[in-house]
């Protein structure tokens, strides 16, 4: 079964091409890493499956719901509850705790009561082991911490998966372990995992299947045995090159 | 080369020497203050040719001048503060109704009287109710006049309630409009405003003789001293008959002016009695008003700009117009202009429609939607930068936790902007303090009008002041700090 499942999706920006007629498979549970070199259309494929940009042509199946160039807003707020989604910039709100941070979809969006939202937002946060920051505003809080924060804020909405963009960039070497130690345990829960990054060590380790992106198009998909260690394109040997260097 | 020197420096200075020679025989002319806006038929600008002023008191000073053989030239001040210039010499004398009070015979020195003035009560055609003051205190009705008058001093002394104005035209026109119930006034006034419009009527004869006189500073007696004795002249000689006929306000009264034993009518007790304990509660009421006034109209602005930033942010490209001209038109023109129309061309046609009558409150509620009007262009500018620097990944945050437009907006987008927003709304809010002192032209006393009148009549400038410096002070300072507290609450990224 496939969590997300792109035919042909095609992305313009005014003229030019973004995503080229892009298809791809990603089996439920799993987790994928997205790679390939900067500006070759990573972050718009992630925004596509998550609605928040239309594209062309094509379609997108995210679970039972299909997203295609003219989405109703339903469709597109249905998928939004399938996936969370978690940014290089954290984008937490500066006006709220991270408790209420975590709480605020919860109460807003499912209408879940004050006491069960909290309650739940308590357990996210021990469980990405922020516990005791519970009260502090995200000014309060490290670069790692923050992205914890997000992690949990996503998962709050009981998501299948999380679809994560560059989420460790912005952070010190030692912070993105915790992060990505975060990613690990929830890809043992069994959620989804659609993950940009350069971390080709994380990747390696903890990716069940690699794309490769360049120029719109994916150029290579496989086990990050046969996309890492054996590359078939030369584009993406090109790519491992720079990024290994 | 240092000879030619000399020499041309030498040629300068004499110059202008033997030119000062020439004409140190001549006094050189005097200034007389008084305010030409508005104050027919004292002094008042020709509407055929508004560069030129008339008025009885124009043509006062030119017989005058003729009688001393000496150049007097008018000097436009305002009102409000006729003395102060006096007392600042930047004018010699001032003539501009001023009447004979005990204060000004105390601190200034006041002329032989010019004119006998009456009090005239004036009500709409076909009155019946009233002919008298007794009449309309026992009906509890609201009578205009202008502030810090004999006529006002008169109607607060027998109880009448009183609705005071900055000029003269005013009173009248809300008399007309059934706003206040009859007008009080000196009846030159009441000749030039009333008698010519047939919705007014006359009522009784007039009442509460008084003089008007020119006032001096004290150390000028041999200048003062020189007037009185023109002034006794040119009664004598008619020649102020032919000139208070002229203007059609010679009566009988005035053949009393040609008598050098006449002794000034001295309106109104002395305000040496008007001590800190005595003035502080009326400053008090007056901040009173101020406060309410700017809040409202502060929570009107903020209501109002915030629908008109929204309008212009996220609104269809008609709502974007509409609100693009908002902000346009009330930002360009002035709020006393907004005063005007609103209190005597849209709000009476309301009032009208909706067939009740607020009484003073009308005043203050038009006060209160001028500004509202107003400050609500600035706020929605405010707003508008405020969110539009909230970041675009705010917006994508929210829509991947499943938040629809509306409810991002009103739980994410807008407590952050206020933030961002509070320091320039407080600002504003200052200025709105002090800026809501206009609204003394549709009659509101709020505490800039309040000072203005006590200082006025008590001629404490200085000690009131600082009393009225105080209360704005308290006002705002504190403002400040809660805004700032506000500030640091709401967290700062
Ligand atoms: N809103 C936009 N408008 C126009 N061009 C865009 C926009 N967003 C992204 N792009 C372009 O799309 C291309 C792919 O961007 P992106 O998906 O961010 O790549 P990646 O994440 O792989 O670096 C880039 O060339 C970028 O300039
Ligand atoms: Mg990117």
């Amino acid at each position: 079964m496939n969590a997300v499942t792109l035919h042909h999706v095609t992305k313009r920006y005014g003229a030019r091409t973004i995503l080229d007629d892009v298809s791809l498979a990603i089996p439920a549970g799993q987790t994928v890493a997205l790679i390939g070199p900067s500006g070759g259309g990573k972050s718009t494929l992630l925004r596509c499956i998550n609605g928040l940009t239309t594209f062309d042509a094509g379609g997108i199946h995210v679970g039972q719901h299909l997203l295609m160039p003219r989405t109703s807003r339903e469709t597109a707020s249905a998928v939004r509850r399938m996936f969370g989604m978690i940014f290089q910039d954290f984008q937490l709100f500066p006006h709220l705790t991270a408790l209420e941070n975590v709480m605020e979809a919860p109460l807003q969006v499912l209408k879940q009561p004050r006491a069960a939202a909290r309650e739940e937002a308590q357990r996210l946060l021990a469980r990405v082991g922020l516990a005791e920051r519970a009260d502090h505003y995200p000014r309060q809080l490290s670069g790692g911490q923050k992205q914890r924060v997000a992690i949990a804020r996503a998962l709050a909405m009981k998501p299948q998966g999380l679809l994560c963009d560059e989420i460790t960039s912005a952070l010190d070497p030692e912070l993105k372990c915790e992060v990505l130690d975060t990613l690990q345990e929830l890809r043992s829960d069994g959620l989804t995992l659609i993950v940009v990054t350069h971390e080709m060590g994380f990747a390696r380790r903890a990716a069940d299947q690699v794309a490769v992106l360049a120029d719109g198009r994916v150029i290579e998909y496989g086990s990050p045995d046969k996309v890492l260690e054996n590359p078939q394109v030369e584009r993406t040997q090109k790519f491992l090159r720079q990024v290994l260097a | 080369m240092p000879r030619l020197h000399v020499l041309v420096w030498l040629g300068i200075v004499c110059l202008p020497l033997g030119a000062a020679q020439a004409t140190a025989a001549d006094l050189p002319p005097l200034r007389y203050g008084a305010d030409a806006e508005g104050g027919a038929p004292y002094i008042f600008l020709d509407p055929a040719n508004p560069s030129r002023t008339q008025g009885f008191e124009v043509d006062l000073a030119a017989a005058l001048a003729t009688e001393l053989g000496r150049e007097i030239n008018f000097s436009q001040k305002n009102y409000e503060n006729l003395v102060l210039y006096l007392e600042r010499g930047e004018v010699d004398f001032v003539m501009n109704g001023l009447e004979v009070t005990a204060d000004r015979v105390e601190r200034l020195r006041m002329s032989r009287p010019y004119y006998v003035y009456t009090l005239q009560l004036v009500g709409r055609a076909g009155e019946t109710r009233f002919v008298t003051l007794d009449q309309l205190q026992t009906l509890g009705l609201t009578v205009g006049t202008l502030n810090e008058t004999a006529a006002s001093r008169l109607l607060k002394q027998r109880g009448i309630s009183v609705a005071e104005y900055d000029s003269q035209a005013e009173p009248y026109l809300d008399l007309a409009l059934g706003r206040v119930d009859a007008v009080l006034l000196d009846l030159p006034i009441a000749e030039y405003y009333a008698r010519p419009n047939p919705r007014l009527q006359f009522l009784g004869e007039p009442l509460a003789p008084g003089h008007y006189a020119l006032a001096f500073r004290k150390s000028d007696e041999a200048l003062a001293a020189q007037f009185d004795a023109a002034l006794l002249k040119l009664a004598q000689r008619g020649e102020l008959e032919r000139i208070y006929r002229k203007w059609n306000i010679w009566n009988d009264d005035q053949l009393q002016l040609a008598d050098p034993n006449l002794q000034p009518l001295v309106a109104g007790a002395s305000s040496q009695a008007m001590t800190f304990t005595r003035y502080l509660p009326l400053l008090l009421d007056g901040a009173q008003m101020t406060i309410l006034l700017s809040v409202c109209s502060m929570a009107l602005a903020v209501l109002i700009g915030l629908v008109v930033a929204v309008m212009r942010l996220y609104g269809p490209l008609p709502l974007k117009f509409l609100a693009v001209t908002y902000v346009e038109f009330f930002r360009g023109i002035p709020v006393l202009l907004l005063l005007y129309v609103l209190y005597f061309g849209i709000s009476p046609i309301i009032f009208r429609l909706l067939g009740v009558s607020l009484g003073e409150w009308e005043r203050i509620l038009v006060g209160i939607v001028a500004f509202g009007l107003n400050y609500a262009a600035y706020e929605a500018e405010i707003y508008r930068a405020g969110i539009s620097s909230i970041p675009q990944g705010q917006w994508e945050a929210a829509a991947s936790l499943g938040m629809n437009k509306a409810t991002t907006f009103r739980r994410i987008i807008l407590p952050q902007t206020w933030r961002v927003v509070l320091p320039p709304m407080t600002n504003d809010f200052v200025a709105l303090f002090k800026d809501t002192s206009i609204v003394s032209v549709i009659a509101v006393v709020e505490l800039t009008k309040q000072y203005q009148m006590l200082a006025k009549s008590s001629m404490k400038y200085v000690e009131i002041g600082l009393a009225t410096a105080v209360l704005y002070l308290l006002m705002s300072v504190p403002l400040g700090y809660l805004s700032r507290w506000l500030e640091k609450r709401l967290g700062k990224e």
